[in-house]
């Protein structure tokens, strides 16, 4: 029941991309071509009442949605509202934070994730995820993308594999040479790159990515861009991003968040607004996400 | 095209640049902060040229190719406190690095930081690191010599002397695993790595280098130290080589200890001899240590 995307439209669209301004907001959409239903079909998550909480503040509160297999789906919204906090509950990352929690219900095709028989490993094993800062290890670049393999004991041949996902992660002709060289050694674009093919040789199904691009610089942003439209054929992706541009650009669906205060003066981020990038917009309910994607947000 | 700028001169300041120069407390200051420095090198360095001029006639290599001797004072030589020196140091290192790594990843990446157990744990180590080495003496005498029966053997003295350096090993392992960023652990266990693969495959590789100038550190204070020794009863004279772990043995320190209590010359001018030794032995692997520290230093 897959989806499928042309790739090349994608590759097209995106390379066409460069050429229309990126300032204006609208002029970036919709570049991907590609009809969004109102409804998803297919679902990967579904969240009811998702809350998550560090010791006893409520972090996150309330949130219910959806995200549709093989589709982009940006998180958008001011610092503090949740956004990251939200992503990490996806994959059991929050497990490692003392005193974080969940309730409500999040499931992953159906099942609980929060289920008090289900591996962490084996989830985040599905789930992959980038994070803000690249982090890659103080390995080889060979050995950051082998590490995955290895741990999860696949049976594969390494060196393919390796240069696969680096193919995929548009860094193989800037690193074939030099393999065996510290990833340290790489710039902050490159080790981003290496990262997401270190996420993609485990052959996760979703990918989870927060603020990937935020110490990127315009050509290493484009990149990951294109990269991201590119893996959207085979995986699921959720992003955090603080670029509206970038939100429009990529996605199909975006999900606004905000932080309400409540009577105590304690701020729990919420969700506000949830569609298909398009006429979140072009068209948005609500007056706070026309305010936010329009600047005008305090 | 050349953007102008009007150039207008800004205006010469009013007062000249020249300050007051140091206030006289500054300056003296500064001064104390460097007597205070000087005293400890100069202090340093006299030993060190004094113990050097007075052990050179007999720095050759009868000192660890010839055998304590008391008859003969002219050929006397320290081979089985060097031999034995090296014997109870692997010991030691045999006990304290296996058990010190391996309660420091406990410590730091399975326990719980907040719990109580923890907490405790925490206090008696850093309390055990100050506690005077004779202390353990004591406790290597007690339980390790007489309740365990292994008497006054090599591995009497490394499993003594293990537990001296245990905490020191504890408290620069957690330190370097503490210096690896979060974020490695985190990359690696959002892969679907177990959290021992993560320590194991990660964590501690990236602290070895941390770990091993730690180590180095905890085993120099080691070789040095008599006291805990002398009271396991280490003073007897001892002419021979270790030959296993149940062996009689002496050590540098003791050697050192036993000549000085002569009152021939020949002996004083063989500690002398003897401590030049031990004090290059104790430079080198601190030099070790500060070489691996300073190769391996990563921007994370
Ligand atoms: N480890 C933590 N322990 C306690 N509170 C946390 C922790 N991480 C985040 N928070 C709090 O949870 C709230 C949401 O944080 P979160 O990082 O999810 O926001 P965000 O939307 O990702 O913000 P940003 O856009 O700045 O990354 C904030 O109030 C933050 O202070
Ligand atoms: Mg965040």
């Amino acid at each position: 029941m897959k989806q499928m995307r042309d790739s090349e439209a994608a590759k097209q669209s995106s390379s066409d991309m460069s050429t229309t301004g990126r300032m204006d907001v609208a002029a970036s959409l919709g570049s991907h071509g590609r009809e969004i239903p109102e409804t998803i079909s297919n679902v990967v998550f579904g969240l009811d009442n998702v809350q998550v909480f560090y010791g006893d503040f409520q972090a996150v509160r309330d949130v219910s949605m959806q995200i549709g297999r093989n589709e982009i789906t940006a998180f958008i919204g001011p610092s503090g509202c949740g956004k990251s906090t939200l992503l990490r509950s996806f994959n059991r990352m929050n497990d490692l934070i003392p005193g974080a929690r969940v309730a409500g219900s999040l499931t992953y095709h159906g099942y609980d994730v929060y289920a008090p028989n289900v591996d962490p490993i084996e989830v985040r094993r599905r789930i992959g995820m980038v994070f803000q800062k690249p982090n890659v290890f103080p390995k080889s670049i060979y050995e950051n993308v082998a590490y995955g393999p290895k741990v999860n004991k696949m049976k594969v041949n390494m060196d393919d594999l390796v240069e696969e996902c680096l193919t995929r992660a548009a860094l193989w002709d800037e690193v074939k040479d030099d393999l065996k060289k510290s990833a340290y050694a790489l710039s902050g674009g490159q080790q981003q790159r290496l990262v997401i093919a270190r996420c993609i040789a485990v052959k996760p199904d979703v990918i989870l990515m927060d603020e990937p691009c935020a110490s990127l610089d315009p050509i290493a942003t484009a990149k990951v861009e294109d990269l991201m439209q590119e893996l959207a054929n085979d995986y699921t992706i959720v992003i955090v991003t603080h670029n509206m541009q970038q939100a429009a650009r990529v996605s199909d669906r975006t999900a606004f968040f905000t932080a309400d205060v409540d009577s105590a003066g304690v701020r729990h981020g919420r969700l506000v607004e949830y569609g298909p990038t398009r006429s979140i917009f072009t068209a948005p309910n609500d007056p706070r996400t026309e305010d936010y994607i329009s600047g005008r947000f305090g | 095209m050349t953007a102008t700028i009007a150039t207008t001169p800004s205006p010469a300041p009013e007062s000249t640049l020249e300050g007051h120069g140091q206030p006289l407390i500054d300056k003296t200051f500064r001064w104390i902060l460097f007597a205070a420095t000087a005293v400890g090198i100069v202090f340093l360095a006299v030993l060190i040229v004094y113990v050097t001029l007075k052990g050179l006639p007999r720095l050759t290599p009868a000192l660890w190719q010839n055998m304590p001797s008391i008859r003969n004072p002219d050929t006397a030589g320290a081979q089985s406190a060097i031999t034995g020196t090296i014997w109870v140091m692997a010991f030691t290192a045999l006990t304290a690095l296996p058990v010190g790594i391996l309660s420091a990843v406990y410590l730091e990446e399975f326990g719980n930081a907040k719990s109580r157990f923890q907490r405790v744990v925490d206090i008696n180590i850093q309390n055990l690191a100050a506690v005077p080495s004779v202390v353990f003496g004591i406790l290597g005498l007690a339980i390790i010599a007489r309740a365990f029966q292994l008497g006054q053997t090599v591995i009497t003295a490394g499993l003594t002397l293990g537990l001296l350096v245990l905490p020191v090993v504890i408290i620069s392992t957690r330190e370097s695993l503490r210096a690896v960023p979060q974020n490695i652990r985190h990359g690696s266990l959002a892969l679907g790595a177990t959290q021992w693969q993560t320590t194991w495959k990660q964590t501690m590789p990236a602290a070895i280098p941390g770990m091993a100038t730690g180590t180095i550190l905890a085993l120099s204070r080691a070789i040095g130290e008599a006291a805990p020794l002398l009271l396991l009863g280490a003073v007897s004279f001892i002419s021979f080589n270790p030959t296993g772990p149940f062996s009689a043995y002496t050590t540098m320190p003791i050697q050192i200890f036993n000549w000085t209590k002569d009152p021939r010359e020949e002996f004083q001018i063989l500690a002398a001899a003897l401590i030049v030794l031990l004090l290059v032995l104790l430079l080198a692997m601190n030099a070790v240590a500060i070489l691996i520290r300073n190769r391996t230093q990563r921007r994370w």
